[in-house]
């Protein structure tokens, strides 16, 4: 009888934790994906779109072991163009950290690329030693 | 035949949803109505499976120990395998569902030279302990998908399970995990005659769902690509009420997403409702003090009783004119009672 109290609360409990996203606040502001600056300057990227929202990250350590390994720095575009095998240059040349990759990065939870353990940012370098 | 039926009746519901994401009409149903149903069976299943549980009588304590009961001072109890008090209790619970004690024990029988072995058997508990982190892991982790901000909990949990950066995007380890824990226990049924004898067709039904689930995850994330910006945004929808299924999601998502469905809305009419029910165990919730302590039957109907005591007043003087000895000694009263009770 008296444990039927403890049944209760672990069961509320447990169903509270369940339905969590419904009653999150933010869930019903913010459900659309995030607004991503894209690059002024060119319209084609190294690879159709879709295939870079994929497999970008695929990508970027074939380049890397391509560059670091074999000191192959020429990638040849589906459309026949040569891009240099670079993140620095090639992808953050157009293409910003916080306003691109960072925004679709927090948005889906993907917090730990290591990219910038080697890399650093070149916009945020250039505001920096700016004084 | 069990293993079979059960497996294909996972792969029809994985060929459905495949099926499914081929058609508009098939990805409406499984991206903005099934998941909705599957949440209010799985919801609703499971609280009334523990309001069945809450109503059934527990008159006595009944626990199964595995240990030296409280006794004298001297004598050293058992205080978690045998708890007398409700700490006890709590500790030896929280043994059995983080660590699994009692599948701890399991055993081996043998016959060697004539002689009845039983050895230490640690595979079952090892790959049953593995699968359920990982899979509670793999769970936290999904919150990602439900959750705008995504928290720090569930962004650092994503790291320590990718923590060897193994490939990109990298390795979870919960992944490995699961699928090698789920494999040997599904092998474990087909290789020992007397486990597949007993195995019936829930058993097999429950491994193969979670095997389905797991490979075509892997298969989304590792092989396949899938689009995550898109299914957040589903995932989001579905959470504010408001479901909208986005194009560009392969039908091996949709394959994923109904067999998710399928182990809700399976998961309190079976045998994997064990997932609240061991909080319910009377073998192992209740405290062992039936010694010390005296649990009356809460509906124990008041019985008419004549104890010897009172028989004894009542005949007394004409006991000891018949010359029969008595036991209550002339006008010990209260003291004499207590003693023949």
């Amino acid at each position: 009888m008296r444990d039927r109290v403890w049944i209760f609360i672990g069961l509320a409990v447990f169903v509270a934790a369940f339905t969590a996203p419904f009653w999150h606040v933010h869930a019903k502001t913010s459900a659309r994906q995030p607004d991503l600056v894209l690059p002024a300057n060119q319209k084609e990227c190294v690879a159709p779109a879709s295939t870079m929202r994929d497999a970008h990250m695929q990508m970027l350590l074939n380049w890397r072991e391509d560059v670091v390994r074999r000191g192959d720095r020429r990638y040849v575009a589906f459309d026949g163009k040569v891009y240099e095998k670079s993140l620095t240059h090639t992808c953050l040349g157009c293409h910003s950290k916080a306003a691109f990759c960072d925004r679709c990065h927090e948005y889906s939870g993907v917090s730990g690329p290591y990219c910038w353990n080697c890399h650093s940012d070149p916009q945020a370098t250039v505001t920096r030693s700016r004084p | 035949m069990n293993e079979i039926y059960a497996l294909l009746v996972v792969l029809a519901i994985a060929a459905a949803g495949l099926a499914g994401g081929q058609m508009s009409f098939g990805r409406i149903a499984l991206a903005e109505v099934i998941p909705y149903a599957a949440a209010i069976l799985f919801l609703a299943g499971f609280c009334w499976r523990i309001m069945r549980w809450a109503w059934a009588p527990v008159p006595f304590h009944i626990p199964v120990t595995c240990g030296q009961q409280k006794s004298f001072r001297w004598i050293r109890a058992a205080k978690i395998d045998n708890p007398s008090t409700q700490w006890g209790v709590l500790a030896r619970m929280a043994a059995e569902i983080l660590l699994f004690r009692s599948l701890f024990r399991n055993s081996r029988a043998q016959i060697g030279g004539g002689w009845l072995i039983l050895s230490e058997s640690g595979a079952l508990w090892l790959s049953a302990l593995a699968f359920h982190w990982a899979l509670l892991l793999i769970l936290l982790r999904h919150l990602r998908l439900f959750l705008e901000p995504v928290p720090a909990f569930v962004n650092a949990l994503e790291r320590l399970d990718s923590f060897f950066q193994l490939g990109a995007p990298p390795l979870y380890l919960s992944d490995v995990v699961v699928i090698a824990a789920l494999g040997y226990l599904l092998i474990r049924r087909f290789r020992d005659p007397a486990v597949r004898f007993i195995s019936l067709f829930t058993d097999y039904f429950g491994l193969f769902l979670l095997l389905a689930i797991s490979v075509t995850g892997v298969l989304m994330r590792y092989f396949t690509r899938i689009d995550v910006l898109n299914v957040k945004e589903l995932a989001l929808g579905l959470a504010a009420m408001r479901p909208q299924a986005p194009q560009g999601l392969g039908p091996i998502f949709f394959a994923h997403l109904l067999l998710v469905c399928a182990l809700a809305s399976y998961l309190p009419f079976s045998k994997l409702m064990h997932m609240g029910g061991i909080f319910l165990s009377p073998t192992r919730n209740l405290a062992n003090n039936s010694r010390s302590r005296r649990h009356i039957n809460p509906w124990n109907h008041p019985v008419k009783t004549h104890t010897y005591p009172e028989w004894e007043k009542e005949f007394r003087e004409k006991l000891q004119s018949a010359g029969i000895p008595v036991e209550i000694a002339e006008g010990a009263g209260d003291a004499g009672n207590a003693r023949t009770n």
